[in-house]
């Protein structure tokens, strides 16, 4: 069975080395029999790597530990639904991954495009093809998953922290996202190539990137819950490498989100928008390489590591690409059009670029310093919290009020007469929360007085539009108020999805300012009987029960929890003590107020022989806000994703005569 | 480990009909070439885009301002340039339409 994911992933292989050579030649020489075969090999490439794919998926549901991968990262009494997630538990499953969504997603890309941008689909086949090949060469001649050996009786076991609900799907959302940026990248390399700089390239992947981008940042946020509830430190983001890689591109993405809108409305900032898109695709290279190679944690390793030249490699090779295509098309994609003043829509979008394209680059310094020292001094320096925390502080508090700001200034220019009076509610309101925070206490942490009196702002200008959005419809059309409200966000999706985003945004910053400026902490020896005291809460350690799970010895320590004279039951900690994999767990307990958004979080950091155990509790207020937030920014992402009958009739207006004389139908 | 070499073979028998479908279904096409987009075309396009982003302001400002966003000074000091940019980009997008028109008629 190993023979056939091999031979699918040779296959895989070939296609996408024809789809790039066929492909590009189909376009120089303009053949379309030709370009056809290069699609339809696409086409081929998702089918055997799913195939690939399956044969893996297959071999761990079997226990079949000849797979080398397989007796790596599996065992025979882990629970199915981590048999399936053990695929991406490694790193050549979580190439095999990459390959296959990137394979699905060029299918479908090029397959839902081919009647509105027949002229672009044509370059940007051997694009995706060419992305496609790299991984395919990867998985095939570096680091495959078809490995075999002399089956072990069992495997040795998949990782303890990867044994948690959220590891069965984090890792596909961050993987729909990192390759997702592909499609636009492969779009806008289309458009240079062919030297067809409209804004069909746009067009076509307006989906796709807003697609990436929620996938992305859902995916970082269900990684920040899983860290939160298994790693076991009481945070949920430590501006760990592996975290800031797919913090990157989402920000790069956010960035091209943003100017996308001004080249739309105004004709302008075309050369950056081309770059921002290559930059989020190469930061999502880049992402993958410092999560596969290895090369923060230490420079050696990535000597060691096979993947991690040939990764590097690709990124290069990405990054010069972009960058020469750019600059030969440069004639093509200056504009005429002018910023009139420094106090309109587009100078503040173009703020809010700039300020999300400084945090970006600042990551990204601090994330590749530690392989920059080691290469220039010989000595790996890591970047700490600090670091970061500052320069969030410095870029993300000035991009939150930009939030509130952009979308209520007119296009080309506002007198500041005009804003004053836009912007005279909610700027009150945002004065009378900050001076409330202050008499309540909120004084102590002044970038949180900050964070808390800005999104009071955004709140209010957010609100204020829907509003006014609402009450002018109804004063239009004499509709109800539901109806008028749904008719305004129905109409105009992008901008009200945009707001319901932003609202999300704005939730998520009040949650991590809360939890992170407002928590208190506690620590302390108990023995049974014994309690300890924090954020008003008391708790009183009871008694510690032992039990076999499914694939490990479950510890925890009960504790009685009270505030004031409620009762409010008992909250568990402890450990998992896995057999197989010889590893202990940290099993956190957490009791959420979903009335306040608060957290009591306890961790059972030693458990000692006489039963004494050494306990860390936090109170971390509003913290439940950041995965409310999530849920938040889906719904916002959904209104702006769903179809809009009137803007997909006019598209089709635009390009019905430019679809008649490009290619041959493309069936 | 025979039936793995048969499907094997099979996939890749599969991928390669899928690959030589456009060259098995047409043989010997009338015409091999892709379509490029011809000058007029582009032109064309580029002014219903324009069109499309001056009519696309248009009504936001139109919108913005009765809902009170914009207000009345800073609408009165905008207006005129987008009405005047959206007037231009029609007058365009007639022009270019009207040569294709014409040669049409001329080729017809």
């Amino acid at each position: 069975m190993p023979d056939l994911g091999r031979a699918a992933l040779i296959l895989t292989l070939g296609l996408c080395a024809y789809a790039v050579v066929a492909g590009g030649v189909a376009a120089m020489l303009g053949r379309r029999r030709l370009a056809l075969s290069a699609r339809n090999a696409l086409f081929a490439a998702f089918g055997s790597t799913a195939v690939a794919a399956i044969v893996l998926w297959s071999a761990f549901l079997r226990d079949d530990f000849s797979f080398a991968y397989v007796a790596g990262h599996s065992s025979r009494d882990l629970p199915v639904a981590y048999k399936l997630s053990a695929f991406w538990g490694g790193q050549e499953g979580s190439l095999l991954l990459w390959l296959l969504v990137l394979t699905a997603y060029a299918a479908l890309a090029v397959w839902l495009a081919r009647r509105k941008a027949r002229d672009l689909v044509v370059w940007v086949v051997p694009v995706l093809a060419g992305i496609a090949a790299a991984f395919a060469w990867l998985l095939v001649g570096v680091s495959s998953p078809f490995e075999t050996i002399a089956a072990p009786t069992d495997g040795s076991g998949l990782n303890p922290s990867l044994q948690n609900p959220y590891m069965v799907i984090h890792p596909v959302f961050l993987y729909l996202g990192y390759v997702g940026l592909a499609v636009p990248f492969a779009f806008a390399m289309g458009a240079l190539l062919s030297g067809r700089t409209d804004e069909r390239w746009i067009v076509a992947t307006r989906r796709w990137t807003i697609v990436a981008w929620t996938a992305l940042g859902v995916g970082q946020l269900l990684g920040a819950h899983w860290a939160y509830e298994e790693v076991g430190w009481g945070g949920y983001y430590a501006w760990d490498p592996v975290e800031n890689a797919a913090l990157m591109p989402w920000l790069a993405a956010t960035a091209f989100l943003h100017s996308v809108m001004i080249q739309e409305k105004r004709g302008m900032l075309r050369v950056w928008n081309v770059t921002l898109v290559g930059l989020a695709f190469c930061l999502s290279l880049f992402g993958t390489f410092l999560t596969r190679s290895g090369v923060v944690s230490s420079i050696h390793s990535f000597t060691q590591s096979a993947i991690g030249p040939w990764f590097l490699g690709l990124v290069v090779v990405a990054v010069v690409f972009t960058a020469a295509m750019i600059w030969l098309r440069l004639p093509l994609l200056r504009t005429t059009a002018r910023l009139e003043s420094l106090v309109s829509r587009e100078a503040s979008f173009l703020y809010n670029n700039l300020l999300l394209i400084a945090l970006c680059l600042t990551i990204l310094w601090g994330t590749a310093w530690p392989i920059l020292s080691e290469a220039v001094r010989g000595e790996s320096v890591v970047v700490g919290r600090p670091y970061y925390d500052f320069f969030l502080r410095i870029f993300g508090l000035p991009l939150l009020l930009l939030m509130g700001i952009g979308p209520l200034i007119a296009w080309r220019r506002a007198s500041v007469r005009g804003l004053l009076r836009v912007f005279a509610w909610p700027a009150g309101l945002a004065l009378a929360a900050g001076m409330l925070l202050i008499a309540l206490g909120a004084g102590s942490s002044i970038p949180g007085l900050i964070a808390y009196t800005f999104a009071t702002f955004v709140l209010a200008t957010i609100s204020l539009e829907f509003v006014r959005g609402t009450s002018a419809r109804r004063a239009l059309s004499g509709e109800n108020v539901p109806r008028a409200f749904g008719q305004l966000v129905s109409r105009n999706r992008r901008r009200y999805g945009g707001y319901v985003v932003h609202a999300a945004i704005v939730l998520l910053a009040i949650g991590v300012a809360g939890s992170s400026a407002y928590d208190s902490v506690v620590e302390g020896r108990l023995t049974r009987g014994e309690s300890l005291s924090v954020g008003g809460y008391t708790l009183t350690y009871r008694e510690l029960t032992e039990r076999e799970g499914a694939n490990a010895t479950e510890i925890r320590a009960h504790l009685d929890v009270r505030r004031g004279d409620d009762d409010l039951g008992t909250i568990a900690a402890g450990k998992n003590a896995y057999s197989v994999e010889q590893q202990v767990s940290n099993e956190v307990g957490i009791r959420s107020d979903l009335l306040t958004g608060e957290d009591l979080f306890v961790i059972a950091e030693q458990v000692r022989d006489d039963g004494a155990v050494y306990f860390r509790v936090f109170v971390k207020p509003l913290v439940n806000l950041i995965w409310l937030a999530g849920l938040v920014f889906v719904l916002g992402s959904l209104i702006t994703l769903w179809p809009d009958a009137r803007e997909e009739r006019r598209l089709a207006t635009r390009y019905a005569r430019t679809g008649e004389s490009a290619n041959r139908p493309a069936t | 480990m025979t039936l793995w070499v048969v499907l094997g073979t099979a996939l890749a028998a599969a991928v390669v009909v899928v690959v030589a479908l456009p060259f098995l279904r047409e043989p010997a096409p009338s015409s091999d070439s892709l379509d490029a987009l011809g000058d007029t075309d582009r032109r064309r396009l580029d002014a219903q885009e324009a069109r499309d982003r001056a009519l696309a302001t248009l009504r936001e400002l139109e919108a913005d301002h009765r809902a009170g966003r914009v207000s009345d000074d800073d609408y009165r000091s905008v207006i005129g340039a987008v009405r005047r940019d959206a007037a231009e980009a029609l007058r365009t997008l007639d022009a270019v339409e009207a040569g294709t028109r014409s040669g049409e008629t001329k080729t017809g």
